[in-house]
């Protein structure tokens, strides 16, 4: 992982022509720390909402295995994509691609933060809990990465199913198996993502195009994606309910999901249906379903776990 | 190398190894919590 040449040559004359190493934050950009909280809230969400108890500490490690996996497949994904991040705007300044660090100490830190997170979960945790993080990180590095994002406009519907691991595994590691309620977690941020993703691509120019990845907008257009938004968001909603409605949850959970998903459509309807009026169009309904959908994430996790917390305790009884 | 380059060189690598100081030492903290915790729980 040294990512600095020799510092003195062969011949012992000092640091003739060595490259700078890289700065430790560099490292930590490369792990998509933004990215992260996301996912540390959803996998804490998952811990706090299973049935069951755990330690503390174990729980803690179970987290923290969670963050180095999501960090580790992030790792890999910006080493393999270094090139196409050169040629866009928002992700030229990364570390590879602004050339503060060499590519293969990326591709080693990867590898190495993803190995640790695997075995540091099946030691501590349980083998379950390791292999489905193990699948995530594939699924995210590999199958989304290398291979689907670069060849099919579903590529957002994919990638979601990365972000939906960490609640499933966070559930996984306090119980030790996977049963309904942890699948429909995962079901609700895949279906979410799509939304949320369009939602921003409509009115964010990218540069995604240039780079030859081929996004729903670019590729389909703009009324597809506006059709699937609202298609999507149609499959979120029961599915958000569904905890509550196979009994998995209570009155907290059901009724704060009935609310946020209504209103999830609502704002999805317009937005679906409607064609941009013109050039100067400043496409206020695409922005206010994007906020929205941030805060129905985050709002709806964490009545999740207020509802099971309430219900393990036994202040609704 | 210039004197600048040198000190850069050396700020980096020292910032570095204290980074990886710090990562090996929380680590070892919480592998002995954890095996405490497991052998409490008698696994």
């Amino acid at each position: 992982m040294d990512t600095a040449a020799t510092p003195t040559s062969p011949t012992g004359a000092p640091f003739s022509g060595a490259a700078l190493p890289a700065e430790w934050r560099d490292f930590f950009t490369l792990t998509k720390p933004r990215v992260m909280t996301l996912v540390i809230f959803t996998a804490i969400c998952g811990v706090l909402a299973a049935p069951g108890s755990i330690n503390p500490v174990l729980a803690f490690t179970a987290i923290l295995a969670i963050a180095m996996g999501a960090g580790g497949s992030a790792v890999l994904n910006m080493w393999w994509e270094a090139d196409l991040d050169k040629g866009m705007k928002r992700t030229m300044n990364r570390p590879l691609p602004a050339g503060r660090m060499r590519r293969e100490d990326a591709r080693d830190f990867g590898v190495f933060l993803s190995g640790v997170s695997v075995v540091l979960m099946g030691l501590a945790i349980g083998w379950l809990a390791a292999a489905l993080l193990l699948g995530a990180i594939i699924y995210y590095a590999v199958i989304y990465t290398m291979w689907l994002k670069p060849r099919t406009p579903q590529n957002i519907v994919i990638g979601g199913g990365a972000g939906a691991f960490p609640p499933l595994i966070g559930w996984v590691a306090v119980t030790g198996e996977i049963t309904a309620m942890p699948l429909l977690l995962f079901a609700i941020i895949f279906f979410w993502t799509p939304p949320h993703f369009w939602a921003l691509a409509l009115f964010v120019q990218s540069d995604y195009a240039k780079v030859g990845i081929p996004m729903l907008p670019v590729v389909a257009g703009e009324k597809v994606t506006r059709r699937q938004i609202l298609a999507y968001t149609l499959v979120l909603a029961p599915i958000a309910i569904a905890p509550w409605y196979i009994g998995g949850t209570g009155w907290i959970y059901g009724s704060v999901a009935v609310v946020l998903s209504a209103l999830f459509v609502l704002l999805a309807v317009p937005v679906g249906t409607r064609t941009r009026a013109a050039e100067g169009d400043r496409m206020l309904p695409e922005k206010q379903l994007f906020k929205f959908s941030i805060v129905y994430l985050f709002v709806l996790f964490a009545a999740l776990v207020a509802d099971r917390v309430a219900a393990y305790q036994g202040w609704l009884a | 190398m210039t004197p600048e380059e040198e000190r850069e060189f050396i700020r980096r690598r020292k910032s570095r190894n204290l980074v990886v100081a710090g990562t090996l030492l929380f680590f070892v903290i919480l592998f002995y919590a954890i095996t405490i915790v497991r052998i409490g729980e008698g696994g």
